[in-house]
């Protein structure tokens, strides 16, 4: 069974589509990135799957559950991160849990196991009596992991988990969403960091402008936009950049700092021509690496085509 | 009928929340009491008026005040916070969100208003009925928690201000159509005609009967008329809330 499964869902907000009839699954126990720029339609999507506004079309399905149809048996399945801090800042990080907990009909006696043992695990048990208020950025989003954990879900949704936290949290948020999701929890992950998408996600979807630009592993993804990666080449001396771009024919050559970068899809054959260029120009070659297309690559490349 | 106590037991945990962030403030404890105090004795003072002549009125005013203080900026303030988009990813019904907030403007109004009835007793005046009083009191305070929900419903703000606002538009000239100052039979016909439309003037009218035995409306009508406002406003605040809540989260 998909642990999320949408089709052709579409949202509009007067004249502005905002998700523009998109489709696409994510298996029971994957971690599922979704990645986009301001305004693409990411946080309409997580909001639509989270139940908290109806699309203009389509379906969506958590856990099984038609989320249109049978909102409160999808929800009750789900724990949510925010993209916004929205813990009860009067109330203590205890009675955020307790509070949490009672709404998703949580046993009083499994909440007190469940709290407890989650406050411990995200090092707030020491302060689960102090009004969340008190807290600082980390610690109020270590505290949501903890309410959305607190029912034990089955599929969790983090909109940008990690954002603007010291790297010590980040860290430790990123390593507590891999323990989760190896104890068969799926992941839908929002995010803006490349670098985190790439560390923890199986499969990747890009959307830009509404519709879906792109699905597949980030290995894949970056397969698929070759004519991005590059070489990376240091001579002893400056060097006539435009000159080597015209004798190569190749797309683009940029200078970097000190060194040259050599866009190409032919990487075998613009070394041979850097090796016989220094020795012909009486140059040494200080550093030479053949460079992957980064994900932010394959990313803007996707979201700048429109 | 499982799903539906569900839904109740989460209903209840929402107005717990409601009543330890908003209700047990002191300020609002104390506007719930200074306020129809001050009411009363803007009405009494000057005015050659025995206690129990007050009583009615100063017991509608207090009920009203009370139950509708606090629950018209509750949505606004979580709409803001964002806590109210919290509780919509939970499992509750938007419905269930909704009683939580009268439960507990109703908890809140019922403890206020037993305040001025027990001061009433201790001075040995009695009411008639004071079993019909109590399940008036406890009516009247479940209508006015639902109409000061219905008052959260429009506009879909985020700014408690532009609501309590609002709020105040509506709940001032209601105190005096109401027969809370003037008994209703004391009024003209188009008086009695406007007055017929708020459900204060019905809560003050049996308070009226309760107390002096002076009623215009026969209790029954009271009742009934009571329950029917406050199965409106509920009804009315649930469809409103649920048609602007898009609106209200983006």
């Amino acid at each position: 069974m998909d642990a999320i499964a949408v089709q052709e869902l579409t949202k509009h907000y007067g004249d502005v589509t905002a998700v523009d009839h998109i489709s696409f699954k994510v298996e029971e126990g994957e971690i599922f990135g979704f990645l986009g720029p301001n305004g693409a339609g990411k946080t309409t999507t997580i909001r639509i799957l989270t139940g908290l506004i109806k699309p203009d079309g389509g379906k969506a399905f958590v856990a099984g559950y038609d989320v249109l149809k049978n909102p409160i048996e999808a929800k009750q399945r789900v724990g949510v991160v925010p993209e916004v801090s929205n813990a009860y800042v009067d109330l203590t990080a205890w009675g955020n849990l307790a509070l949490i907990g009672k709404l998703y009909g949580v046993p009083s006696q499994k909440l007190r196991e469940n709290a407890t043992r989650l406050l411990k695990e995200f090092g707030l048990y020491e302060v689960k009596d102090k009004p969340v208020r008190a807290f600082s950025k980390g610690m109020k989003q270590r505290l949501l992991l903890c309410m959305a954990l607190v029912n034990d879900p089955e599929v969790l949704f983090l909109d940008e988990p990690t954002s603007g936290l010291d790297v010590e949290s980040a860290r430790l948020l990123r390593e507590k969403i891999i323990q989760y999701n190896g104890e068969g929890k799926t992941v839908f992950l929002s995010t803006h960091n490349m670098e985190e998408a790439n560390q923890l996600c199986h499969r990747i979807a890009i959307i830009n402008h509404g519709r879906i630009a792109a699905i597949d592993a980030p290995e894949n993804l970056r397969a698929q936009s070759m004519e991005l990666q590059y070489i990376e080449v240091a001579f002893n001396k400056t060097v006539n950049v435009q000159e080597i771009s015209e004798k190569l024919s190749i797309t683009k050559a940029a200078p970097a700092g000190n060194k040259v970068r050599i866009y190409t899809s032919n990487p075998s054959a613009v070394i041979e021509f850097l090796v016989e260029y220094a020795k012909k120009n009486n140059l040494r070659i200080l550093s030479l690496n053949t460079m992957m297309p980064s994900l932010e690559d394959v990313f803007l490349k996707l979201t700048r085509r429109r | 009928m499982s799903r539906l106590t569900e839904q109740f037991k989460r209903s209840l945990a929402i107005a717990e929340k409601n009543i330890k962030i908003y209700y047990s403030k002191g300020p609002v404890i104390i506007f719930g009491l200074v306020f129809p105090l001050f009411l009363a004795l803007a009405y009494v003072i000057g005015r050659n008026i025995p206690l129990k002549e007050v009583l009615p009125g100063l017991i509608g005013m207090t009920t009203f005040f009370t139950a509708t203080s606090v629950g018209p900026s509750i949505v606004p303030w979580e709409t803001r916070s964002k806590t109210l988009e919290r509780l919509l990813c939970c499992p509750v019904a938007l419905w269930a969100i909704i009683v939580g907030d009268m439960t507990s403007s109703f908890i809140f109004g019922l403890i206020i208003s037993v305040i001025p009835l027990a001061l009433t007793l201790a001075l040995g005046i009695q009411p008639l009925n004071f079993i019909a009083l109590l399940f008036g009191l406890i009516i009247a305070n479940l209508c006015f928690a639902a109409l000061s929900v219905l008052l959260s419903a429009y506009p879909p703000t985020d700014v408690p201000a532009t609501t309590m606002m609002l709020s105040s538009l509506v709940k001032f000239p209601l105190v005096f159509i109401s027969g809370v100052f003037i008994p209703v039979e004391q009024l003209p016909h188009w008086g009695i005609a406007i007055a017929s439309i708020s459900p204060l003037t019905y809560f003050t009218d049996m308070a009226r009967q309760l107390f002096l035995n002076r009623g215009f409306y026969p209790l029954t009508l009271s009742f009934l008329a009571i329950i029917f406002f406050t199965i409106t406003f509920t009804f009315a605040a649930v469809k409103i809330h649920e048609r602007n809540l898009t609106k209200r989260l983006s």
